[in-house]
C-alpha cells in the first residue's frame, strides 16, 4: 500500500530524514518509535504533505500513485489520514460542520453524493458510541479550547468518520492519561480492518501495550535503524534507546 | 480644505429654487446656514488628521445630481434581494434617495408612534423636528454632515413615544441605481430616530445599489434616545463596489438607555463610516459591532466615538476588519472618559486580517481618559490567516479555497454572532459568503 524509498526531507535548510525506506503493506500496523529529534514526526508530517518540509530525495508510492505529487487534501481524499501530534485550534469554525465538509469533499472525489445534515448525524453518532466518544466535541469550535485529551480524542474521532486507507498518528499517544490512551487504542483497534494499514509514530511503548504492530521500527538521525516484530518495542523499553544506537556506532 | 466642483453649488441653487416655500422655515434656514458653512469648511484633504489616509477627491470633484422626484420607480425584483426575511413593523424604501410608497410596506403600529419619510414628517409637523435636525450631527465642524444637511429634504423618520415597545424591526432600504441623464447620482438622506423614555426599537438601515454602478450617498442619522430606552440599530452597507459612501451616526443617550450599533460594509469603492455616541446620562450601556470587507483596490473609513460623559457608562466596541488584495482599511476607535464619568467601563476591540501582501490597515486607538476612577481597555490587531489552520483543514481533505473561506468566515464569526437580530445575521452572512466565494471559487 504505502512504499517510502531513499526519503530526504529537511527543514529550514536542516535534513532531518536521511534515507527512509519502509514498506507498509494493507491491513499493517506499523510502529515508528525512536528518540527525540529522530524525525519520527518529519515522517509523519511529510506523508501528509505538510509545507513547512522540503523533500530533497527519494519518493512515495501510495496504491501506486506519487504520493509526493499531491497535494495534501489530495493526498486526503486518496484515504491518508495524519492525527496532529499537536491538533490546531480553529476558534469560528464548528467541529462538526468542518467535518461534515471534509467528509463530502472526501465523498465528492470517489463520486459519491453528498451526506445531508441528518445522514450525517446518523453517522457521527454510530462513530461516537463505537468509540465511547461523547458528543460534547461536535458542537465546538475545532479544538478551541480543548484538553490535550479531548483534542487527540477529536483526531482520532475524526479518523473513524473520514476512514482512511491509511491512517498516521503522530504521537497520539504523547500526554494522555490511561483512559484517554484507551479511547485512542480502542478506535485503532476497532478501525483494524485487511484493507487498511496503521502507521503509530510513538514515542513510549505504552500505547503498544494496547495495540500489538505487527512491525516495530526505530528510527534514529533520520534513518530506520532497525526493524523487528512487536518484541522489538519490548526490548527497547527495557535498554532505551542508547542501547541501539551505540551499536550502530559500532 | 478642497473645493467642491461646480456641480454640487449648481445642485444647490437648483433644489433651493424646488423647496422655496416648502417645509417648515426653521428647516429652510437651516439648509442655508448649513450650506454656507459647508462652502466655508470644503470637503476635508488629506492633511485634515481625521482624514489623514483617506482621500475623498473623487467625491469633490465629481460631477453627482440629485434624482429627480418622480424618479422613484423600481420594479419589485430590484428591490426584492435587499429586503429583510423577516416579520417588519415597517419597511421604507428609498430609491435614489426618493421615497418610494409603492415599494414600501408598513404594519400597524403602536399608538404614536411614527414611522415616515423625513419628507412627510416635515411636511406635517416639521416643526417638531426642528429640536432635534442639526442638533446632534454637527454640521459645524463636519463637511459631510453640512452638506446632507444643505440638502435636506429626503430619508426617514422614526418616533416612538415614552412607553412603546415596537417588536418587529424597521427597515430603511436605500436603493441607488447609478445614473440618470449621463450624470451619476448622489443622494443625501437623512435619518432621524427618537425614542422616548422606555421605549425600545430596532432599526435596520440598508444602502445598496445596482452592480456596476457608480454613485455618491451622503447619509447622515441622528438618534436621540431618552432614558432607559432601547434602541438596536444595524446598518448593512451593501453599495455597489464602484459606489462612494459616506455616512455617519450620531448619538445621543440618556440615563440608562441601552444602545447597539452594528455596522456591516461590504461593498462600496471609497467608503467611510462615522459613529459618534454620545453617554450623556448615568448608566448607559452601548455595543459597537462592526465588520467589513473589501477587496480590489477599494477603501474602507471607520472612525468611531464614544463619549463617557457621565457615571457608571459601560461600552463595548469590536470591530473586524477582512482586507484582500490591494484594499485598504482605516479603523480610529477613539474613547473619550470625561471628568464627571467615573466608574466608566470602556472596552474596545479591533482586529484586521489582511489576505494579501498589499492589502493595508491603518489602525489608531485613541483613547482620552479625564476621569481617574475608570477601567479602560482597548486591543488592536492585524494578521494573516493561519497557515497552520490551512493546512490542517486540507489534510482532511478540504481545497485550499475551502480553508480559505472557513477560515475567513470564521474571523468574522464572533461579530456575527454578536448581531441582534437574527434576520440581520442571516443577510450579513449570505453577503459575506457571496464575497468569500467571489474571492476563492469553488473548485469546478
Amino acid at each position: 500500500m504505502l512504499r517510502v524509498r531513499n526519503l530526504h526531507a529537511s527543514a529550514g535548510g536542516h535534513e532531518i530524514l536521511r534515507g527512509i525506506d519502509l514498506s507498509i503493506g494493507a491491513g499493517e500496523v506499523h510502529a515508528i518509535m525512536g528518540p527525540n529529534g529522530s524525525g519520527k514526526s518529519t515522517l509523519a508530517r511529510v506523508l501528509a504533505g505538510h509545507p513547512e518540509y522540503q523533500v530533497t530525495g527519494g519518493d512515495v508510492l501510495f496504491d501506486e500513485r506519487d504520493l509526493l505529487a499531491m497535494d495534501p487534501e489530495s493526498r486526503a481524499r486518496a484515504g491518508v489520514f495524519m492525527a496532529f501530534q499537536y491538533p490546531v485550534e480553529i476558534p469560528g469554525v464548528n467541529n462538526a460542520y468542518f467535518l461534515k465538509a471534509a467528509l463530502n469533499a472526501l465523498r465528492a472525489d470517489r463520486g459519491e453524493e453528498a451526506l445531508d445534515a441528518i445522514e450525517f448525524m446518523t453517522l457521527v453518532r454510530e462513530r461516537m458510541a463505537q468509540l465511547g466518544i461523547d458528543d460534547s466535541l461536535l458542537n465546538r469550535p475545532v479544538n478551541d479550547g480543548f484538553s490535550g485529551g479531548e483534542k487527540k480524542r477529536n483526531e482520532i474521532f475524526q479518523m473513524a468518520v473520514l476512514e482512511p486507507r491509511l491512517a498516521i498518528l503522530d504521537e497520539t499517544d504523547s500526554g494522555l492519561d490511561i483512559d484517554a490512551l484507551r479511547t485512542v487504542a480502542h478506535g485503532v483497534n476497532a478501525m483494524r480492518r485487511p484493507d487498511r494499514a496503521f502507521l503509530l509514530v510513538t514515542h513510549y511503548q505504552r500505547l503498544l501495550d494496547y495495540v500489538v504492530p505487527d512491525v516495530v521500527h526505530v528510527l534514529a538521525d533520520g534513518r530506520i535503524i532497525r526493524s523487528g516484530g512487536k518484541e522489538l518495542a519490548l526490548e527497547l523499553e527495557e535498554k532505551g534507546y542508547g542501547w541501539l544506537e551505540t551499536a550502530m556506532a559500532e | 480644505m478642497t473645493h467642491p466642483s461646480e456641480s454640487y453649488v449648481a445642485e444647490w441653487h437648483r433644489a433651493t429654487d424646488r423647496w422655496r416655500d416648502a417645509g417648515p422655515q426653521g428647516v429652510r434656514r437651516l439648509r442655508v446656514e448649513a450650506w454656507e458653512r459647508f462652502l466655508s469648511l470644503g470637503f476635508p484633504s488629506t492633511r485634515d488628521e481625521e482624514w489623514r489616509f483617506t482621500s475623498v477627491a473623487p467625491i469633490a470633484e465629481g460631477d453627482f445630481a440629485l434624482a429627480l422626484p418622480a424618479s422613484a420607480v423600481l420594479p419589485e425584483s430590484a428591490v426584492a434581494p435587499f429586503r429583510l426575511a423577516v416579520t417588519l413593523a415597517a419597511e421604507l424604501v428609498f430609491v435614489d434617495g426618493r421615497y418610494a410608497p409603492a415599494l414600501s410596506r408598513r404594519g400597524a403600529l403602536p399608538n404614536g408612534t411614527r414611522v415616515e419619510s423625513l419628507a412627510a414628517s416635515l411636511a406635517m409637523d416639521g416643526y417638531e423636528l426642528e429640536p432635534y435636525l442639526g442638533h446632534v450631527a454637527p454640521f459645524q465642524r463636519q463637511p459631510f454632515v453640512a452638506l446632507n444637511t444643505a440638502f435636506l429634504d429626503e430619508g426617514a423618520c422614526i418616533r416612538l413615544p415614552a412607553g412603546t415597545i415596537l417588536e418587529a424591526p424597521i427597515h430603511l432600504l436605500f436603493v441607488s441605481t447609478g445614473s440618470q441623464s449621463g450624470r451619476p447620482v448622489m443622494t443625501h438622506p437623512r435619518v432621524l430616530v427618537v425614542l422616548g423614555g422606555n421605549s425600545q426599537a430596532s432599526v435596520v438601515e440598508t444602502h445598496a445599489g445596482h452592480a456596476g454602478a457608480r454613485y455618491l450617498t451622503n447619509a447622515i442619522t441622528e438618534v436621540v434616545l431618552g432614558e432607559n430606552a432601547v434602541l438596536d440599530h444595524s446598518k448593512l452597507q451593501y453599495e455597489s463596489d464602484e459606489a462612494y459612501h459616506v455616512g455617519a451616526m450620531y448619538l445621543e443617550a440618556q440615563r440608562s438607555a441601552v444602545c447597539t450599533s452594528n455596522s456591516i460594509s461590504m461593498g462600496g469603492a471609497l467608503v467611510r463610516n462615522e459613529i459618534v455616541v454620545s453617554l450623556d446620562g448615568e448608566g448607559v450601556e452601548c455595543t459597537l459591532n462592526g465588520l467589513y470587507l473589501a477587496d480590489a483596490a477599494r477603501l474602507v473609513d471607520h472612525h468611531t466615538t464614544i463619549d463617557h460623559a457621565r457615571p457608571h457608562c459601560g461600552s463595548r466596541e469590536v470591530y473586524k476588519g477582512i482586507l484582500a488584495d490591494h484594499a485598504r482599511g482605516v479603523f480610529n476607535g477613539k474613547i473619550i472618559v470625561r471628568p464627571d464619568a467615573q466608574k466608566t467601563d470602556a472596552r474596545q476591540t479591533n482586529r484586521a486580517l489582511l489576505l494579501s501582501e498589499d492589502a493595508l490597515i491603518n489602525t489608531k486607538p485613541q483613547l482620552e481618559i479625564f476621569a481617574n476612577d475608570v477601567k479602560c481597555t482597548h486591543g488592536a490587531t492585524v494578521g494573516q490567516l493561519d497557515d497552520d489552520a490551512r493546512f490542517y483543514l486540507r489534510s482532511r481533505g478540504l481545497s485550499d479555497e475551502e480553508a480559505h473561506r472557513m477560515l475567513v468566515h470564521a474571523f468574522a464569526a464572533d461579530v456575527l454572532n454578536r448581531l441582534p437580530l437574527a434576520a440581520v445575521r442571516s443577510s450579513v452572512e449570505e453577503r459575506l459568503q457571496r464575497q468569500l466565494a467571489r474571492a476563492w471559487p469553488a473548485a469546478a
